[in-house]
């Protein structure tokens, strides 16, 4: 592409705005995901009796509008960005709640629901949404805006948790509660109830171990692998084990006949047992890639909600990447959490990319961001 | 309210205001503070994103020690499994000569990998040629099912192994592990029991001894002699074979110890195989089998009416007529119709004269004996398959008269003969065992020397002139007693034709050494026998045999018949033998 630096065009200015780095990390862990998904899904696509292109046809038919929609909103400006996050909010928050009343009830939780042939989880959008309006109701009372923002804010964190846990989603609950919680402590919570919190957040963990008995065998069941179903993790430990450092070569690997969520949750295996550790490491390492620097463009901006807005998308990404990973590499017990941009699935994938749309759009490298704030610091 | 926070959450334009000198002033103010929050915000975010950093690094590592360091093929559960069968062989049985009995061979089974089965009907074809015994369908299913891993066949040859191997079929794979092999087969299916697929004991000594087998590298020496166990196995077949017979027990026990030399219970199977036989051969009836064993409990009631005091051999008892307790009539079998000695009371095993004897020293002092040598709980000896006896809640007049004889009570022959040992070994109970013992053990004293010398008397002179003169080994001074009686019937009663014979007996009588016992279940007469069926005709036949075959072997010296000192401690004055 060859745009002059002085072209005033929308196009022109996004084009040097944007931060073309994580762009491309986007880009290319979507399209990874779309090679592991047409090697990882043709078995589990006949499995459940599917054609084997089943998977693959509707990932890549959803990858497109995907990154799309990620590039037209990173045209958006701020003012854009905060209209689109609320009624994305309200959108997640009407769906939830006709999720509950109407969804289809998996495994014990109620997390999808059917809309004009389309299945959507509801909680997938409601991640980034979230991200950005705590941002705006943090960053205002920071800024000194006569407003009540860290109350408004953590009633609304307490109202999503509520909706999670009536799913239930603990996973979900989990992230929401990290972008809530980081984003209080980046406004200035003092260090005193951040400690305080850290404190109680141990002491309820352990408690839940020793007084609830369902927690107890959770836990015992992860640290103890001869105990109880420990089936896909043992399969996945043995596709990394197969795997070794260069791989099995593309398409010979043989956890994907026998894991479930081969192309969902459990990717990561596939990738490691075809692709081997290097794979692995790049994957991982665009992740970080991703979180860190977008950490660092936001480092020396003067807007507060940007920082804040950035901060919990990011953390976002980077902790369901971390926990999807973790679990699969049985760090820590299994929880279901897609691998962002990799792991089939419609919903996510269009939820992240409306997320990582908004990182893009917040971190464009837009004039004036430097200065020292005068009052009409949000444009 | 909420609009106004709304606005200054910055959904909508603001509007433009002209700003005052105070506004100017507070505007500093907030200038300075937005400067410190942004300054807090960036430090924090900097934790954030050190934190975050050291995460993504951790997983890193842990991608590094999954897929580089570890080399394991295989889930961390199973090596575990693996390594503990590699560091112990289940340890062999001996008997005690020192045969082998039970043994762990490496053995090579055939496993496959369906996944990496290409065709796996030309896969089945092929190996059903070699594996004969499984159809091709069934090879077919498992190797065209969706696992990774599935058992084809748990125990293959050495030539099938190599016929297969130059199948080169992939996918398929050889698993080497420990198999029991039991050399003897069928010789001590009962005793030593068998283990299953994965080598873990499941019912017999290899039940009951899986922790000792597994733990120690040395072998588990039984008190079995595997040529007695030979002998008696043989006599006993050939007996029911003759006698038509469901089943049979039979016991050789040493009499001062309680060590099991021999026990046997037909129809038995080969442990090799124990699929392949009838759930009915699985039937222990030496320990499991519970059964009324008739009047070989006179021996019991007789040495009762002795230790108690309330008879002596010259005490004497109307049996002319039946007695009538409650709504039944007890009569006997062998009817004399007159006054008999204790003495003739046993040897015609007369049931009116063992209730008046029972009568006379009462229900509790019964059932008190029959505690004490161990007839009512299950039978102390090593096997898990041990029968729990069968007796009155509430011990009744009627039943103390019915036990007196034998009836309304069922104990296992392991039972009868750890009982009969104590009557003639001089009055000390010892509790049977399978396994070789160095040391004696410990018995407990339950009748008199003086008792039990009587008891001894009592089982010769029925030898000479009562029910069990076939069973008389010659040169051995055999004694013993018989029991027939009536199988209990599913629908409740007793069974015509259908009954247990049995005999027991001890030898050589001066001095027992062993105790033996024979049992047949539901043995038909036939012309040798003039159609009877009871314990004399075709029970006590087997003792003699048994006694005469494996006395050599077990080192009892035969003794001259007429010898007059040993014909002198054993002699009974029957008073009827002063009449004729």
């Amino acid at each position: 592409m060859n745009i002059a630096r002085n072209d005033t065009s929308i196009l022109g200015r996004w084009w040097w705005e944007v931060d073309r780095w994580t762009l491309f990390c986007f880009i290319v862990l979507a399209g990874f995901g779309l090679v592991l998904t047409a090697s990882a899904s043709p078995s589990v696509a006949e499995r459940i009796g599917a054609d084997s292109m089943f998977f693959i046809r509707k990932q890549a038919v959803m990858v497109v509008p995907a990154v799309m929609l990620m590039l037209t909103i990173s045209l958006l400006d701020l003012k854009n960005i905060k209209r689109l996050a609320g009624i994305l909010l309200l959108f997640s928050i009407v769906m939830m709640f006709a999720t509950l009343a109407f969804g289809s009830e998996i495994k014990g939780a109620t997390r999808w629901i059917r809309v004009a042939g389309i299945n959507l989880q509801p909680s997938e959008f409601l991640k980034p949404a979230f991200a950005v309006v705590a941002a705006t109701m943090f960053s205002a009372q920071r800024m000194g805006e006569k407003v009540p923002g860290f109350w408004m804010a953590s009633g609304l964190y307490l109202f999503m948790v509520a909706l999670l846990m009536a799913q239930p989603d603990f996973g979900q609950t989990v992230i929401v509660s990290a972008i809530w919680g980081v984003q209080f402590f980046l406004a200035g919570l003092p260090l005193v109830i951040v400690l305080s919190l850290l404190i109680m957040m141990v002491v309820g963990i352990a408690s839940a171990y020793f007084f609830f008995p369902h927690v107890q065998s959770r836990i015992d069941r992860f640290l103890d692998p001869a105990s109880g179903d420990t089936y896909q993790v043992d399969r996945a430990m043995e596709a990394f084990s197969n795997g070794g450092v260069l791989g099995m070569g593309p398409g010979n690997g043989t956890a994907k006949n026998v894991l479930p969520d081969g192309h969902a949750d459990f990717i990561l295996a596939v990738a490691g047992e075809e692709y081997g550790l290097i794979a692995c490491l790049v994957i991982l390492f665009m992740y970080g890639f991703v979180v860190l620097r977008g950490f660092s463009l936001i480092f020396s901006r003067n807007n507060m909600f940007v920082i804040l807005a950035v901060t919990g998308l990011l953390l976002q990404f980077g902790l369901q990447a971390m926990i999807n990973m973790s679990s699969t590499l049985t760090l820590i017990p299994t929880k279901g959490m897609t691998l962002p941009f990799v792991s089939y699935g419609g919903s996510s994938l269009i939820a992240m990319a409306i997320g990582m749309g908004m990182v893009l759009a917040l971190t464009r490298n837009r004039p004036g961001n430097y200065q020292s704030s005068n009052g009409s610091f949000i444009k | 309210m909420i609009l106004s926070h709304w606005k200054k959450l910055g959904y909508t334009t603001k509007p433009v205001k002209r700003m005052t000198l105070s506004d100017l002033k507070r505007q500093a103010t907030l200038q300075g503070q937005q400067t410190e929050a942004l300054e807090t915000g960036r430090t924090r975010l900097m934790i954030t994103g050190a934190l975050m950093a050291l995460a993504f690094t951790g997983i890193g590592f842990r991608m590094i020690d999954v897929m580089a360091l570890s080399n394991v093929s295989e889930p961390k559960t199973r090596n575990i499994s693996q390594s503990q069968n590699l560091t112990f062989d289940r340890a062999p049985i001996v008997d005690r000569t020192g045969m082998l009995v039970a043994t762990t061979v490496k053995t090579v089974s055939l496993a496959a990998d369906p996944r990496k089965i290409m065709d796996p009907q030309d896969s089945a074809e092929k190996l059903g040629q070699i594996l004969t015994d499984i159809p091709v369908a069934k090879l077919y299913k498992m190797l065209s099912r969706k696992a990774k891993f599935v058992w084809v066949d748990r125990r293959i040859t050495p030539t099938q192994q190599q016929k297969i191997n130059a199948l080169g079929i992939p996918g398929l794979e050889f698993r080497t592990q420990e198999s029991r092999v039991y050399p003897q087969g069928n010789l001590m299916a009962h005793v030593l029991g068998y283990t299953n697929v994965d080598n873990k004991g499941i019912s017999g000594l290899e039940k009951s001894f899986e922790e000792t087998l597994t733990s120690q590298g040395e072998a588990l020496r039984l008190s079995i002699d595997g040529r007695v166990q030979h002998i008696v196995r043989d006599e006993v077949q050939k007996a029911m074979t003759e006698f038509q017979a469901i089943g049979g027990s039979a016991i050789v026990l040493d009499a001062n110890n309680g060590q099991v030399v021999s026990m046997v219970s037909l129809p038995d199977f080969d442990p090799n195989q124990p699929g392949k036989a009838s759930v009915e051969s699985h039937f222990n009836r030496t320990t499991l089998g519970v059964y009324e064993l008739g009047s070989t409990f006179k021996i019991f009631n007789s040495a009762m009416a002795l230790e108690s005091g309330t008879a002596n051999m010259s005490s004497s008892y109307d049996a002319s007529k039946p007695i009538r307790i409650a709504r039944f009539t007890i009569n006997d079998y062998h009817g004399k119709n007159r006054v008999l000695s204790l003495p003739e009371v046993f040897i015609y095993s007369s049931n009116i004269g063992s209730a008046k004897m029972a009568e006379a020293f009462g229900a509790g002092y019964q059932k008190d004996f029959l505690q004490k040598i161990g007839m009512l709980s299950p039978s102390p000896v090593e096997l898990p398959e041990v029968g729990r006896p069968q007796y009155p809640k509430t011990w009744r007049p009627i039943n103390m008269v019915t036990i007196s004889y034998g009836h309304g009570i069922a104990v296992s022959p392991m039972h009868v003969a750890a009982g009969v040992a104590s009557m003639v070994n001089g009055g000390t109970h010892y509790q049977p065992s399978l396994i070789m013992q160095d040391t004696k053990p410990k018995g407990t004293r339950v009748i008199s020397a003086r008792s039990s010398k009587a008891i001894r008397k009592l089982m010769r002179a029925n030898n000479i002139a009562g029910s069990g003169k076939k069973s008389n080994a010659i040169g051995y001074f055999v004694g013993g007693k018989t029991g027939t009686a009536d199988k209990v019937k599913a629908t409740g009663g007793y069974a015509d034709r259908a009954r247990i014979s049995s005999y027991v007996a001890a030898f050589p009588m001066h001095k027992p050494k062993y105790v033996v016992y024979v049992m047949l279940d539901e043995p038909k007469g036939n012309k040798k026998t003039f159609g009877y069926a009871t314990g004399g005709w075709v029970a006590a036949p087997i003792i003699k045999q048994i006694v005469t075959r494996a006395a050599p072997i077990l080192g009892v010296t035969p003794i001259d018949p007429t010898s007059e000192e040993v014909n002198r401690e054993l002699a009974l004055k029957l008073p009827q033998d002063s009449h004729t």
